[in-house]
């Protein structure tokens, strides 16, 4: 298959994360582009190249750039999302890893069209080993002029998924507890310290340049009729290839596991896929048919959300993954709402009940019912995030349950370490 | 004696207080470099943070116990975090917590008698292609093996 990457194309390139090495590759074209242009003409050219927010929700970039109240001379923010969380995904990550630059000029980009002078990248804490490469990159792109006036800072957390959360992350920002906020009012509005802010995710950023240098067409003309360019998806389970791939947005999740991630580890048969992080409904063997694009996944009832996508093959014991999934939710549920912290509670005992081969069949039952009490109840969206895996589990691998509860035991191959 | 930070963390904390509006914003980053100096965040180092950033000690003590790699307890010289979330127990994530546990001989979060060991589960660490996945003094380390961990048990280094 052919087709130009995007974001990625120079990443063979080991010296890309040095300034003098995005230069050699045509690095902060972009900004001299956006340079020439007028805030607002930088805002109708990202929302003609229908560009859309990467971390999950996929909200096109231009237009929540246009919430934005237009007040001159007010304090206004752009914080970068980097608090890259979502089981299964690590795509910021590698994208940061490798060219920090690209970062550092889609945030400029973004400022001089938001009219904005203070940038915060809220950065996962584990990530710390990226923070003197980053700190450096900012060094050298504000000492070669290519900052501007802006001044931007590496913030980071201490372990806790629900600061990806955009209202958490301001709280944490802040120097509080990660709780998210009750919307209205948006950070458009009121955000960080109380200004106005946009949060971005750090691949949309990335994107940035490219659309100032290439126009808005030609971004457009890449991808699908709702969303212009690439994506890169991180893919990871039972594949022979696992690792992060930039692809079209036309591109099927049956292309991304048997061509670009080499089919299935061992020939071992597929069983289902997580198309979109741990939030996202899981897939059936034979539902993978379907474009990878936010559209075409929302139409096949799962969400592309951050792009991890995670494999499965038929040895795989289904009720372990969910269990594990809403263990996770459970322990990263921040606790502020009822419904989120009692039911992500509830879910996972009920389900390790199951998989230890101590449930009833009226469990199931229970355990639709109880995601139904958490669904649309709460501030953040944890909560319907964690309901996906569950009821997409319960419905879909319904005979991996009864088998379990039949047999009051586990009868799956244990996951094992293939370690020496 | 009350404690106080030193010259360098100091200076560190000088720094960061530039980038912020208010004294309070860069408390997750400050507890982070008090948990570096002093080990873990017992009361007097929290009463420490919260003077430094003209803080109450109930916002700081609500930070620190909900960022979970902020710690009120003490943890081993190397502590191992080990992802527990899906595509690294898919690669074996149960089976290492258990051969950490075999092979140092205490529970999760307690420290070997020594004072040298501490290990972990956590939550999915981004490195899922690389499964299994390890956090440990700041480094990654992935597609994790046994022979990894036993020489770091071995020479209680990382190398």
């Amino acid at each position: 298959m052919t087709f130009e990457k995007i974001i990625t194309k120079h990443f063979d390139d080991p010296k890309l994360y040095t300034l003098k090495g995005y230069l050699s590759c045509g690095g902060y074209e972009g900004l001299k582009r956006a340079r020439k242009k007028e805030p607002q003409e930088i805002i109708d050219t990202i929302r003609a190249s229908k560009l859309r927010g990467l971390g999950g929700a996929g909200f096109p970039t231009g237009v929540k750039w246009g919430f934005l109240p237009k007040k001159p001379g007010e304090k206004r923010y752009l914080c970068v999302n980097a608090d890259e969380g979502e089981p299964g995904t690590f795509k910021d990550r590698y994208l940061m890893s490798h060219s920090p630059h690209q970062l550092l000029e889609g945030i400029t980009i973004a400022c001089r069209a938001l009219e904005i002078d203070t940038c915060y990248i809220y950065c996962r804490y584990e990530f710390r080993y990226l923070f003197d490469r980053f700190n450096q990159a900012i060094a050298d792109a504000k000492k070669e002029g290519f900052l501007d006036n802006l001044e931007i800072h590496l913030h980071h957390g201490a372990g806790a998924y629900i600061c990806g959360e955009e209202t958490a992350l301001l709280e944490s920002i802040e120097g509080k507890k990660g709780f998210p906020r009750p919307k209205p009012p948006f950070p458009a509005i009121k955000g960080l310290f109380g200004k106005p802010t946009v949060i971005n995710n750090v691949e949309t950023v990335m994107f940035l340049p490219s659309i100032l240098v290439n126009g808005p067409e030609w971004f457009l003309k890449k991808g699908v009729e709702t969303a212009g360019g690439n994506r890169v998806l991180a893919v990871s389970g039972h594949v022979k290839n696992p690792g992060c791939y930039e692809v079209p947005l036309s591109i099927s999740l049956k292309n991304v596991i048997f061509e670009i991630c080499g089919g299935m580890k061992d020939d071992k048969p597929l069983k289902a896929v997580i198309p979109g992080g741990a939030s996202a409904p899981i897939l059936k063997a034979d539902e993978i048919d379907v474009g990878i694009d936010f559209d075409s996944l929302a139409k096949a009832g799962t969400m592309a959300g951050s792009g991890a996508v995670m494999v499965f093959n038929e040895e795989t014991c289904m009720v372990r993954v969910v269990h594990n999934l809403i263990h996770f939710f459970s322990d990263e549920s921040c606790g502020q709402c009822t419904p989120c912290r009692e039911g992500t509670t509830w879910l996972k005992k009920i389900i390790y009940g199951i998989e230890k081969g101590e449930g009833s069949e009226s469990d199931l039952d229970l355990l639709l019912r109880i995601t139904g009490q958490m669904s649309a109840k709460t501030i953040c969206a944890l909560a319907d995030g964690a309901i996906g895996p569950v009821r997409s589990g319960v419905e879909k691998f319904r005979d991996d349950f009864i088998k379990h509860i039949r047999e009051k035991r586990c009868s799956w191959p244990k996951w094992s370490w293939r370690g020496n | 004696m009350t404690l106080s930070f030193s010259a360098a963390t100091q200076k560190k904390i000088d720094e960061i207080l530039r980038h912020y509006p208010n004294k309070r914003a860069p408390l997750i980053p400050v507890l982070v470099l008090a948990q570096e100096e002093f080990g873990e965040l017992r009361d007097d180092v929290k009463r420490l943070v919260a003077t430094t950033l003209e803080l109450t000690p109930s916002e700081v003590q609500e930070a620190v116990t909900f960022y979970s790699q902020l710690k009120e307890r003490p943890v081993g010289k190397i502590h191992f975090q080990v992802c527990k979330t899906l595509s690294c127990d898919l690669a074996g994530g149960e089976e290492i917590l258990e051969y950490l546990r075999e092979k140092l001989g205490v529970e999760a979060n307690v420290v070997t008698p020594d004072g040298r060991f501490s290990y972990e589960g956590v939550e999915c660490l981004a490195s899922c292609d690389t499964a299994p996945a390890m956090f440990c003094r700041g480094r990654y380390f992935e597609k994790l093996t046994r022979d990894q961990i036993d020489a770091i048990i071995r020479t209680g280094r990382l190398e």
